[in-house]
């Protein structure tokens, strides 16, 4: 407890706790319709599109990688989303060929041009994230609070036609409502999720943050709004403890949440079972 | 000026053609089944008619000052929907949606709460939908699309799946809305009990046919549909 509070002195400690705060929470907000629309694949796709772009950027040696991944991965969101559309069948495929083929070129990328040294230690973090998220700069963090600000903005405020599109996208688009442009609307904030999450958790881990804890609600809870709530507060919970967790104990910040995220889910499903069981 | 008028529609996906050359028309207060066999193109023509797919060719002309989100829709249901966490009473407000700004209205509030009275589905209102059963899950799509419209009802196979019973009380159901004013035009699999109250019939298929009920019965193809499969409950 003492060393938590003396780490806590620095500040840059207390942005990394922000940081993660916001991340947990805009990352959780989607994972249901995520889930139930069946985007989890894209979600995948997209965080491996992430890694090719950051490793791209850091070869590139970009002052800032966030500039190249976003745009990127937001475009890779639109175009997988358009395609899964137009030709049903072969949309798998599609997502598993742009996401392989992007691990597979930013490997080699970082492999053949990279100036660092310690390669395998650039690879292991960018897909598992940092190993400590006290290398933060300060401009991250103000990045970081800005875009999962926007996101959370967009989320409150489309809540209701996300529900609605989410739940039945024929009924929305009978009821001429533009569901083709929430969806694309919805893969534009999974593709700034993704991004984000990365700082995090790295591009392996993304899809971790984003399920587990939407599955660990729906356990619980019955109704899309309370799903919501209970979802952003296991996720919020899930990441401070895993934070601080891997201060005191010296892991690394993206794999213990991802743990304290699994063990959640485990607790939520038994108590799932208990409650359903008397209910 | 009819409700809905079809003119020499022909439907499919993709320009591949499913129907061809299809005519009718829905006055206002008309309950029209649709019939046909598995695969012919029922679906298909509902989607159509809200233009949720283009028509290949020919019109689809709405009268009477029908505004095309007027229209209230019951899918045939799929299967995200039955895992989804939502409650009752967060499914029949998304009926308000077409109409509504962002957020619901004090307004949207108490049209979802009078058609869950409506639908007797009231007492059910915080329940979790994937939990209640066949019958009760089809009065909380319905009570949606009431709240979409006051003036049409396309149902796409609003029994399937349920049991005799249950069938019957939502046919009742249907014809009472029906009574009450409210245009119906539903997609039915058993003929007896869906032909048991409804004026117009559009049967589609290898021969076409569309009429009273009257015309229909007297008809060689509606004497042919009814005839092998009539007395069988599916
Ligand atoms: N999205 C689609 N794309 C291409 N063909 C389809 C699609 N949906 C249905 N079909 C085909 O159109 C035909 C008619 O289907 P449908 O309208 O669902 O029939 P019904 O509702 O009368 O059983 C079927 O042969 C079906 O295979
Ligand atoms: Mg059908």
């Amino acid at each position: 407890m003492t060393t938590l509070i003396e780490y806590m002195q620095y500040p840059f400690v207390r942005y990394a706790l922000v940081v993660g705060v916001l991340i947990a929470l805009c990352s959780s907000l989607l994972g249901v319709t995520l889930v139930l629309k069946r985007f989890s694949f894209i979600g995948d796709g997209l965080s491996h599109v992430a890694f090719g772009a950051m490793a791209l950027a850091s070869v590139l040696d970009l002052t800032d990688n966030l500039i190249l991944v976003l745009p990127v991965t937001v475009l890779c969101a639109v175009l997988l989303l358009r395609g899964g559309q137009r030709v049903r069948i072969k949309g798998d495929a599609a997502i598993a060929m742009i996401s392989v083929g992007a691990l597979a070129f930013g490997y080699l990328l970082m492999n053949v041009f990279s100036k660092s040294s310690n390669l395998s230690g650039d690879v292991c973090s960018t897909l598992f994230g940092s190993t400590s998220i006290l290398t933060l700069k300060a401009k991250d963090v103000y990045l970081c609070i800005a875009l999962s600000v926007a996101v959370m903005l967009i989320f409150v405020l489309f809540y209701n036609r996300i529900f609605a599109v989410t739940f039945d996208e024929a009924f929305s688009r009978s009821a001429g409502v533009n569901a083709e442009g929430y969806n694309l609307l919805i893969a534009v904030i999974i593709a700034c999720v993704i991004v984000l999450a990365m700082q995090l958790v790295g591009s392996l881990l993304i899809s971790a943050l984003v399920i587990f804890p939407a599955m660990s609600a729906m356990r619980l809870f019955k109704s899309f709004r309370s799903v919501t709530v209970c979802a952003a507060v296991v996720s919020v919970a899930c990441a401070l403890i895993g934070m601080v967790a891997s201060i005191l104990a010296g892991t690394p910040v993206g794999s213990t949440i991802v743990a304290v995220d699994v063990l959640a889910f485990a607790l939520c499903a038994l108590g799932g079972r208990i409650s359903g069981r008397t209910a | 000026m009819a409700l809905i008028e079809a003119k020499h529609l022909s439907l499919g996906y993709d320009r591949q053609s499913i129907v061809e050359d299809l005519s009718f028309r829905v006055e206002a207060g008309d309950y029209l089944c649709i019939v046909g066999e598995n695969g012919s193109g029922k679906t298909t023509l509902m989607k159509t008619l809200l233009r949720l797919i283009e028509p290949l060719r020919g019109s689809i002309v709405l009268g009477d000052g029908l505004r095309r989100n007027e229209i209230g829709y019951l899918p045939q249901q799929t299967v995200v929907q039955r895992d989804f966490p939502a409650s009752v009473r967060e499914i029949v407000i998304s009926g308000c949606q077409g109409r509504s700004r962002l957020f619901y209205t004090a307004k949207d509030k108490a049209l979802a709460e009078e058609n869950m009275r409506r639908m007797g589905i009231l007492d059910l209102k915080n329940r979790c939908y994937r939990e209640l059963s066949g019958g009760q899950q089809q009065r909380v799509l319905l009570a949606r699309a009431l709240c979409a419209t006051r003036k049409v009802l396309l149902l796409d196979e609003p029994v399937a799946g349920l049991d005799p019973v249950v069938t019957a009380e939502m046919y009742d159901l249907i014809a009472e809305l029906n009574r009450e004013g409210v245009t119906i035009i539903m997609i039915s699999h058993d003929l007896d009990e869906a032909i048991a109250c409804c004026t117009h019939i559009l049967h589609i298929g290898k021969s076409a046919f569309f009429g009273t009920k009257e015309q229909y019965l007297n008809s060689d193809i509606g004497r042919r549909f009814l005839a092998p499969e009539g007395g069988a409950t599916a």
